[in-house]
């Protein structure tokens, strides 16, 4: 009985991962068009945005990875200015999710900077639930929207 | 504008009532008893000229929202002939149900218009309040506003609330690109014009108490952080409220005019701050690594209540308006949000999640005694009418298939009873109810 829990779970880790490759081929075909340095290789190479738990402002282990590469990638292209767009799901009010947002982009501008990146270089911009990404009323959706972007400008 | 010799007309023709009333009808009502049910009331044509049918429509259409009245429909009324001068065939308008009845007319008089409205108490066969009123034309929605506060403090002992307008967020577009701009309309939907243009998302507008002025918060053009902005209505002049590096934003007028308070944030913390209008002083009042947003002061300007993630999660606090000893007030199960304290003092209103669900509620302003009168998948940002018997907070539906949910103002009085959808042109978010127009 154990056994067979263990190999559905072990199975249905083979299908996320699965999954998850799958997502990474979908953007694998673009990696041989952009041009290095561009946004749009950091879009797609690097990663632009980090997620958040609910009413949570601390770098997850997936978003510490994915700024890890940011902080990489900008250390070799340093003409780009940046600025940090914190971002909120719509189960908050209007107010505090912009507060909300601030934290998080200052969450992910600190990890930057810890990483080598010159403090003067980065900006951020709350946006709090006012511009939301993509837009659903779901769980998924929020997810993602509960989200730190690293803007080139 | 001006409202020139408000005075009261003297009953004329009182005569006794014949028959006993039915019990049910009678031309008061008290707010406070649970199942009252609402007073039927015969508003005529305003005789003299031709915006007496238009007045008319506007004291109806305030009185029938309010909840507390019922318009008997001008097609069932009897007696054709009324005269605003004299008492009125009483058994007609029984017969027809009504409780109350409103006669008036308008007379001409240079470039102004007189108009003389009476409110006669049909059970009694009693006049039961008249004034009298001079003024241009076209003042007349809110002359027809005006009386029709008078009616409602007559027959429910409150101030009324219909002389007011309310300031909200404008929404059009796709949720991606959404156009959010700030609207101005009275209260009924009336009049709705447009005080910011829209190039960037302007949030959170309230009025000064004389109604001049708003405060909001408003994106730049650039990717600077967004700022509160003090602007003139009429003129449209508009200046920043200090320039801080972090965003400031949550502002608020004190009940005297004279200070704005909002949230700044800097380095992920927000903590609220006092400014003079005039002189441009800051006072820090809060300093914690918190989010303490959506400050509002008491009715007397003493006291201020925010909401806070201190403790764990967003809960309300009440401190002195100068700061320091900031004491939790809201204790219940959930996240409390947007306090706004009652221009009458009694109550606090607030948004609280819970679970899945957003709520809007009241509680006393010690937090005892919470309520709840509205409930969906989203409501938020209550504002109260200057009588502190009724808010307004808007209700937004879910997004679905990557299109934007409805977003409406609504309308519910502090028992829960009478909720309504409040006309916008579009969607509409962030309603801030203004005080009484001065007049």
């Amino acid at each position: 009985m154990s056994m067979i829990k263990a190999f559905a779970a072990v199975a249905a880790m083979i299908v996320m991962a699965a999954c998850s490759s799958n997502e990474q081929q979908a953007a694998a075909p673009a990696t041989t068009t952009v041009t290095p340095g561009s946004v749009a290789d950091f879009r797609q190479n690097v990663g632009d945005r980090v997620f958040f738990d609910t009413d949570m402002s601390n770098i997850r282990e997936d978003g510490r990875q994915t700024l890890n590469r940011q902080a990489e990638w900008l250390k070799k292209y340093t003409n780009y200015p940046i600025t940090i767009e914190g971002h909120c799901d719509e189960r908050g009010t209007r107010e505090y999710n912009l507060a909300l947002g601030e934290r998080r982009a200052n969450a992910a501008r600190q990890y930057l900077i810890a990483q080598g990146i010159p403090a003067a270089r980065v900006k951020t911009i709350s946006y709090g639930k006012e511009r939301p990404d993509p837009v659903g009323s779901d769980e998924a959706a929020w997810a993602r929207n509960r989200r730190a972007v690293t803007a080139l400008e | 504008m001006k409202f020139s010799r408000r005075t009261t007309i003297l009953g004329g023709a009182a005569l006794a009532a014949g028959s006993a009333a039915p019990a049910h009808a009678q031309l008061t009502i008290d707010m406070t008893r649970p199942n009252f049910e609402p007073v039927p009331i015969a508003i005529v044509d305003f005789s003299g000229d031709r915006l007496g049918a238009d007045i008319a429509g506007v004291i109806r259409n305030d009185l029938q929202n309010s909840g507390l009245f019922r318009s008997i429909s001008p097609s069932s009324f009897i007696q054709r002939d009324v005269d605003a001068n004299a008492a009125p065939r009483f058994a007609d308008w029984r017969g027809v149900g009504a409780a109350g009845l409103v006669v008036g007319q308008i007379q001409q008089s240079g470039g102004n218009i007189k108009v003389d409205f009476r409110l006669w108490d049909v059970v009694v066969g009693q006049q039961a309040t008249g004034l009298s009123f001079n003024s241009q034309p076209s003042n007349w929605r809110r002359l027809a506003h005006i009386i029709a506060d008078a009616i409602y403090k007559r027959v429910t002992g409150e101030e009324g609330y219909f002389d007011t307008r309310v300031a909200y967020v404008s929404e059009t577009g796709p949720l991606s690109a959404r156009v959010k701009r700030i609207a101005i309309m009275d209260q009924d939907g009336a009049n709705n014009r447009y005080i910011t243009d829209g190039r960037t998302i302007a949030l959170t507008p309230r009025f000064s108490p004389t109604l001049q002025e708003i405060v909001y918060m408003a994106y730049a053009e650039d990717r600077s952080p967004p700022r509160v902005y003090l602007q003139n209505v009429d003129s449209g002049r508009r200046e920043l409220l200090g320039n801080f590096p972090g965003m400031s934003f949550a502002p608020r007028f004190s009940p005297d005019g004279t200070k704005v308070v909002m949230s700044i944030s800097a380095e992920g913390q927000s903590d609220i701050y006092e400014m003079d209008v005039r002189g441009r002083a800051l006072r820090r009042l809060t300093n914690t690594p918190a989010i303490d947003t959506s400050p509002c002061y008491s009715n007397d300007g003493s006291q201020i209540v925010f909401n806070s993630d201190r403790g764990g999660t967003q809960q309300l606090y009440v401190m002195p308006a100068g700061g320091g000893g900031e004491r939790r007030i809201s204790f219940g199960e959930g996240r409390y949000a947007t306090p706004v304290w009652s221009p009458r003092g009694d109550f606090i209103a607030f948004t609280k999640i819970t679970g899945g669900s957003f709520g809007i509620g009241v509680m006393r302003t010690d937090g005892s005694g919470e309520r709840m009168l509205a409930n969906g998948f989203l409501v938020e940002g209550p504002t109260w009418a200057p009588n502190g018997r009724v808010l307004m907070f808007f209700r937004q539906q879910p997004n679905s298939g990557g299109r934007a949910g409805s977003v409406t103002l609504n309308q519910i009085d502090i028992t829960g009873r009478f909720e309504r959808p409040v006309p916008t042109p579009t969607d509409a978010s962030d309603p801030a109810w203004s005080p009484l127009i001065p007049q």
